[in-house]
């Protein structure tokens, strides 16, 4: 265990390197953007522009910005937007960081946990009426792209049933249409993998020693199967949660709700430098841990792996 | 002694999408208590299926078409598939080919030897994993106490098979079904393994149905040898008749192509590959391969011959009008050593000599008619039904 210990020491060193390295190449890549962050330039005389730049730091050069910034990003300061009143961008993103995450995670729980559920029955009902239903519904919900199924989500939810409020943020009752359009696409896609996985695993000679042993086919699917058909589905949910991210920027557009992604568009529409580079370096944060996340996952789940992360027994 | 098991006419067939397999061809055998029966045959001759329909663990395309097979008197097809979980795993136990593929590789084996007994005794956890404690000992793991918190991939392939036969013994069966327990190891594990079980086998006193191609395997931890072929039985005796009497060509094939210390340059192979159980020959189905084959085995199924009380076999050179034939050098080596036990048991001798496929059966002169040879008994040679 203290290997272990050691090998997740070694991984957060890696994840602050990948870090610095996004950090790095988003501000080069960021000044290389056309454009300045001043809307009405042509109506600032050449003196107002020297004392904003002065004010933001823009008349160092980029080498000096740069410096700044990295070292601001070191002691935890993020900078102060440009846009948005003088608002320090790490106020701006725990504001708005709330509405993202809330109905980023209930996403990625409600459709991952469904569609482990519809994965292993229709895997157990194989080649039923119940497995083709699921497999349908998971190839529809892949099919369509999340922003459609948002439409329609509030055409029947919001609009016909009144049910649920159309495109408002107010708390948990807004936030379940927006998780529900999210969370198809992990749905999907876990359901379209834990079954394949299952029949596999469901065929395996350990599963035929379990049923050998006596145990009914639900008792072999629970205590043998689940676990080892969700390995391989673990690395899935990585490339989810981050497709999640990026999917939200939409889905927060449509539903209005006051989140990042919206934030991070706008951003950019306006050169606000300090907040693409801190709303960028949180995505990367979140996305590196996610990883990090998944590979300890795997060693808790798949003890081989476990013993190869630790370097041998 | 009462058998513990009786399989009566067993025929099973798979629904695949070229059409129906007759993978079992009416099988008949018993097993008594305390006793291995060891069951051989080449892949594909049915040896897997018949120990599974006994588990009732065949694939779902699988049909038992006729037959019955009972289980201390009672038929297991009649069963619901509840009663047989309460079956499987404490009266009838198995044990896998593989031993690296058959333990779930994220279970700790100490809850994965529990897991039998306390799904079939009414125990608590703790005595549970103490039994599972006491097995693994049983077969030979040092530090048990140490081993049972470890995964599979912490042993060795033999150690591995150790503890599938710890996991089929949790709950003392009736009887065992080892289904080519030593064909992925290697040969001198595998001696470790044939020793063990047959060492638990008297410390247990379990019925064991021993499933293998390897007549060396057999000759070790066998009472009894049933030969299989697509689908049949073709031979069943004791392990010296089997081994030193035999007298169906397919076990002369089998052991003809067993390397002895005598073997010296090429070693033998059987011709041939074995029939398609999609469409199963018509008569003796070994016949296409056998150099002794004769007219009536592409007519007419042979029936099992008596030899003795416990050896039977189905070729109609048994039969007391057939011609005598020599089988080959090596299994006349055989059969002199046996009779020098035992009285004589070859064929009247006054039959004409034949050899070789080119063989005709002349009904006209009367020698060896075909209809005559289905029905007649006579005192040289009984035609029983396939019953031993």
């Amino acid at each position: 265990m203290k290997s272990y210990a050691k090998y997740i020491g070694k991984r957060v060193l890696y994840m602050l390197l990948t870090l610095f390295l996004i950090a790095s190449i988003t501000f080069f890549l960021m000044k290389l953007l056309p454009g300045t962050p001043y809307s009405n330039q042509d109506k600032l005389s050449e003196e107002q522009i020297a004392i904003m730049d002065e004010k933001y730091g823009l008349n160092e050069p980029v080498i000096v910005q740069y410096g700044i910034y990295i070292f601001g990003l070191a002691t935890g300061d993020l900078g102060t937007s440009f846009q948005f009143h003088n608002t320090p961008v790490s106020d701006l993103i725990s504001y708005r960081i709330g509405p993202s995450a809330q109905i980023g995670i209930q996403a990625v729980v409600v459709g991952t946990l469904l569609g482990i559920v519809l994965g292993v029955v229709s895997a157990m009902k194989q080649g039923t009426w119940v497995d083709t239903t699921a497999t349908l519904t998971a190839i529809v919900g892949r099919s369509i792209p999340n922003f459609v199924f948002a439409v329609l989500l509030q055409l029947v939810f919001g609009v016909w049933l009144r049910w649920f409020p159309i495109a408002l943020w107010t708390g948990f009752a807004s936030s379940i249409l927006p998780s529900m359009a999210l969370a198809i696409s992990p749905l999907a896609d876990s359901a379209r993998f834990m079954r394949t996985e299952m029949v596999d695993v469901l065929s395996s000679d350990y599963v035929e020693l379990a049923k050998a042993k006596g145990l009914s086919k639900w008792e072999v699917a629970f205590k043998h199967g689940i676990r080892n058909a969700l390995i391989p589905l673990i690395t899935l949910l990585g490339p989810m949660a981050v497709a999640l991210m990026t999917g939200s920027m939409v889905i927060e557009n449509i539903f209005a709700i006051p989140g990042i992604g919206e934030q991070f568009v706008k951003s950019i529409l306006t050169n606000d430098y300090p907040t693409i580079m801190g709303v960028t370096m949180l995505y990367s944060l979140l996305l590196v841990s996610v990883i990090l996340l998944v590979d300890i996952l795997y060693g808790i789940i798949d003890p081989r792996i476990r013993v190869a992360t630790e370097g041998g027994k | 002694m009462e058998n513990i098991l009786e399989v009566k006419d067993l025929n099973i067939s798979f629904d695949t999408y070229a059409g129906q397999v007759h993978a079992i061809r009416g099988v008949n055998f018993d097993l008594k208590p305390g006793e291995t029966l060891a069951i051989v045959g080449e892949s594909g001759s049915g040896k897997s299926v018949t120990s599974r329909s006994i588990m009732r663990l065949l694939a779902n395309n699988a049909n038992v078409d006729s037959g019955e097979i009972l289980f201390k008197g009672e038929d297991l097809i009649k069963k619901s598939e509840k009663q047989m979980q309460k079956i499987r795993g404490s009266e009838i136990a198995m044990i896998f080919q593989d031993p690296m593929t058959s333990l779930n590789p994220t279970q700790k084996i100490g809850k994965q030897i529990a897991e039998p007994i306390l799904k079939h005794q009414d125990v608590s956890k703790e005595e549970a994993f103490k039994k599972a404690e006491e097995l693994l000992g049983l077969v030979g793991i040092p530090n048990p106490a140490k081993r049972m918190n470890q995964y599979p991939h912490q042993f060795s392939g033999g150690q591995r098979q150790r503890i599938v036969i710890a996991i089929a013994l949790g709950c003392n069966p009736d009887i065992l079904i080892a289904d080519e327990p030593t064909t992925a190891l290697d040969v001198t594990i595998q001696a470790q393994i044939l020793e063990l079980m047959k060492e638990l086998q008297q410390k247990i006193k379990t019925s064991i149905i021993f499933i293998t191609h390897d007549l060396g395997v057999v000759a070790n931890v066998a009472d009894r040898v049933a030969v299989m072929y697509a689908g049949k039985f073709v031979e069943v005796g004791t392990v010296d008749e089997i081994f030193y009497n035999p007298q169906h060509p397919y076990t002369w094939g089998l052991l003809s192509s067993m390397p002895t210390l005598e073997t010296s340059g090429s070693l033998y192979a059987i011709p041939g590959t074995p029939p398609d159980l999609l469409n199963p020959p018509k008569g003796d189905a070994f016949a296409p391969r056998s150099e002794y084959a004769l007219k009536v085995d592409t007519m007419y199924e042979p029936p099992l011959f008596k030899l003795s009380d416990t050896h039977f076999a189905a070729t109609w050179l048994l039969h007391p009008d057939a011609p005598k034939v020599t089988p080959p050098a090596g299994i006349v080596a055989r059969q002199n050593g046996f009779r020098a036990k035992q009285v004589d048991l070859a064929p009247s001798s006054d039959l004409t000599k034949l050899s070789g496929q080119d063989v005709e059966i002349d009904q006209e002169q009367g020698n060896l008619s075909v209809d005559e040879i289905t029905t007649e008994r006579d005192s040289k040679g009984e035609v029983n039904e396939p019953r031993y």
